[in-house]
């Protein structure tokens, strides 16, 4: 008889054996029956210390039916039960004899431990330590580096620099473009609502003009590289790391500290000041639409007042800024790449961490140039 | 549908054409692969292999001609249709590809908790089996980037046996494996066909290998962009006059059927 849903019935041919008939089909799908019927059976008569199996019924099979199996066996094991294989199909009893064929290997088995609270804030402040250990180290090392580069040492390749510089600086234009130029748009538009309550809509040129000149220019430009290139540095180290290329380097003698991260650090150094600079007239040009058009500025009268309100100094500060951020760029892009482990996610969690120290470490440091700045009076 | 004694046809090549646009890298494939055969697909580096085996596993589109499954087009048929059959595929790619972000269990429960309805309990205990099946009992809370290049590849293995596939792919099995996991790694493919009378598709030039497990085969050579042999690579290797295919199974000469026997006992 063939029968459609899996069915488990029970026989008991003699006191000390259990035959269990295994009828229908014992695929992923049907109805299964619990493992737990079975081992009702043997608890209910403690004399039982066989247990065979009939299959004949037995239309179809898949792995479900092993690992039920398995658990029957593993059962027997505990209980002294030996349990007759025999009666299934040859297919099962290869894969029962595969399944058993390599013994566990002594502690692969992990167990799960619960770590105290304590140990856990150690662990971090421990880590939070390794971390910083290792940033002031590659920094050491990137320093060393240029060090190397000035008496002209260095090695990599002149063409690597020229990729590097062409990735963050030309191709960069347009997102740079629309950003500062918007930027620009907005400040004034704020501004213009305040400013307009005294009539004094014209500062709106000073406001925009020192705004993005001393601090926004450089900071949108950073941001940007952050989130474009220093993300971009770490995908592309962590791969290398991932595929042994950085591996390749170093037993050829090449250190990655000059081949991989020097061009990258002197490209975004060079490069992003230049940004600025171009971001800085952007964020200026958004300014005076909005005074032109909405605010019915003359264009002559806007001009000539940002030029005035603008001291040279102001950009001076937002250019030095943005050659500071550039190499924090560079610096927290090339040195995630570098720690990274050699697997998929850990190239993700690289990049993450690499935009987001980028784009903390920026901030950080425009505190402490504005402070400074504030101090000596620039 | 074509039979040969008792076997079934399972996989049918009809006039295939392989090509990257204008490229053509195979033309005129025709073979067939029957349920339960470990078939080979063989030939020097850079003639296709591997390719072709992306074309039967539906990763890339043919040129030309047909690919039947069980009598179906598989490139003709309905999209439902088409997913029911690559849901019967295993493939145990190169380097293993596992999920380097999952535990070695959840990389075989994957398929499981997408398309069966089993308890997570019964998905936990699949993947358990599986992993003994290939000999690592034990390993299932570790990440990929944790085991070895061979314990990824059976891992590879496990997940790609986790559906019970009608059909295993192989792509070069024993790439980067010592002779030993190599051969328990042969070994394990036929007792995994005896058990479960799963058809196997191997892409290899393993000699060792194709000897011991192949019982069909298709030679294809770069130069003639086309199958010059095929059938079973013991017999081929005795019996093919071609040079090329003779030069590629005896390694240029120096093996022979003597050695071939001396390495079998």
């Amino acid at each position: 008889m063939q029968v459609n849903e899996s069915i488990l019935s029970f026989v008991r041919p003699d006191k000390v054996t259990l035959l269990i008939v295994l009828q229908g089909k014992w695929r992923a799908g049907e109805k299964l029956p619990p493992v737990a019927e079975v081992f009702r059976q043997i608890e209910q008569a403690p004399a039982t210390k066989n247990v065979a199996f009939e299959c004949s019924g037995l239309a179809g099979w898949s792995s479900v039916l092993i690992t039920f199996l398995i658990n029957i066996i593993d059962y027997g094991q505990q209980r002294d039960v030996s349990v007759d294989r025999e009666g299934l199909p040859p297919g099962v009893q290869g894969l029962l004899k595969l399944a058993y064929a390599v013994p566990e290997r002594a502690g692969a088995r992990r167990e799960k431990v619960r770590t105290p609270i304590l140990e856990q804030i150690g662990q971090e402040v421990y880590d939070f330590w390794q971390g910083t250990q290792e940033v002031f180290a590659f920094i050491g090392e990137a320093t060393v580096a240029f060090g190397r580069l000035l008496r002209g040492q260095a090695r990599f390749r002149r063409r690597d620099l020229f990729v590097a510089i062409q990735e963050c600086g030309i191709q960069a234009l347009p997102i740079v473009s629309l950003i500062s130029l918007l930027v620009g748009l907005i400040l004034a538009f704020v501004g213009s609502i305040q400013l307009s309550m005294f009539g004094a809509q014209i500062y709106i040129a000073n406001l925009v003009g020192i705004g993005v000149f001393r601090e926004m220019g450089a900071i949108m430009t950073g941001v940007i590289m952050a989130g474009r290139t220093g993300a971009a540095f770490a995908a592309q180290l962590g791969t290398m790391q991932t595929n042994e290329e950085i591996d390749a380097l170093k037993t050829m003698g090449i250190p990655p500290m000059e081949f991989l991260v020097l061009p990258r650090m002197i490209a975004l150094a060079v490069m992003m000041p230049l940004l600025c600079l171009y971001a800085d007239f952007m964020g200026v040009l958004g300014g005076l639409i909005v005074g032109v058009t909405v605010l019915d500025l003359n264009f002559m009268a806007y001009y000539n007042q940002t030029t005035d309100a603008i001291r040279l100094n102001d950009m001076w500060v937002g250019l030095f800024m943005s050659a500071v951020f550039g190499i924090l760029i560079a610096v927290t892009g090339c040195l995630r790449g570098l720690q990274c482990e050699r697997s998929a996610s850990a190239v993700g969690k690289a990049t993450t961490s690499a935009v987001v120290t980028g784009i903390v470490s920026i901030v950080i440091a425009t505190a402490i140039i504005t402070v400074l700045c504030n101090i000596l009076g620039i | 549908m074509p039979t040969n004694g008792s076997k079934k046809a399972h996989i049918v090549v009809e006039d295939l054409t392989m090509a990257f646009g204008d490229f053509v890298l195979q033309r005129d494939l025709n073979f067939t692969i029957y349920t339960g055969d470990v078939f080979v697909i063989m030939g020097g580096s850079g003639c296709g292999k591997s390719t072709l085996l992306k074309h039967l596993i539906g990763l890339n589109n043919p040129a030309k001609g047909s690919i039947f499954f069980n009598g179906v087009d598989y490139w003709r048929a309905e999209p439902w249709q088409r997913d029911e059959i690559t849901r019967g595929f295993g493939v145990l790619y190169q380097s293993g590809a596992l999920w380097s972000s999952m535990t070695l269990a959840e990389n075989i429960a994957l398929p499981l908790e997408e398309y069966t309805d089993l308890s997570p309990q019964d998905i936990g205990e699949i993947a358990s089996l599986k992993l003994a099946l290939v000999g690592l009992k034990g390993f299932e809370d570790y990440y990929p980037a944790q085991i070895s290049g061979g314990m990824m590849k059976r891992a590879g293995l496990a997940r790609a046996m986790a559906m019970d596939p009608e059909i295993l792919f192989f792509d070069e099995p024993s790439a980067g494996l010592d002779p030993i996991s190599s051969r328990l790694l042969d070994d394990l493919i036929i007792q995994i066909r005896d058990s479960l009378g799963t058809t196997i598709v191997v892409v290899t030039h393993e000699l060792a290998s194709i000897y011991s497990i192949g019982n069909n085969s298709v030679f294809l050579d770069g130069t003639a962009k086309t199958m010059i042999a095929s059938g079973d690579p013991k017999l081929l290797m005795k019996e093919c006059t071609n040079p090329v295919v003779h030069s590629f199974l005896t390694r240029g000469g120096e093996f022979n059927e003597k050695t071939f026997e001396s390495n079998m006992c």
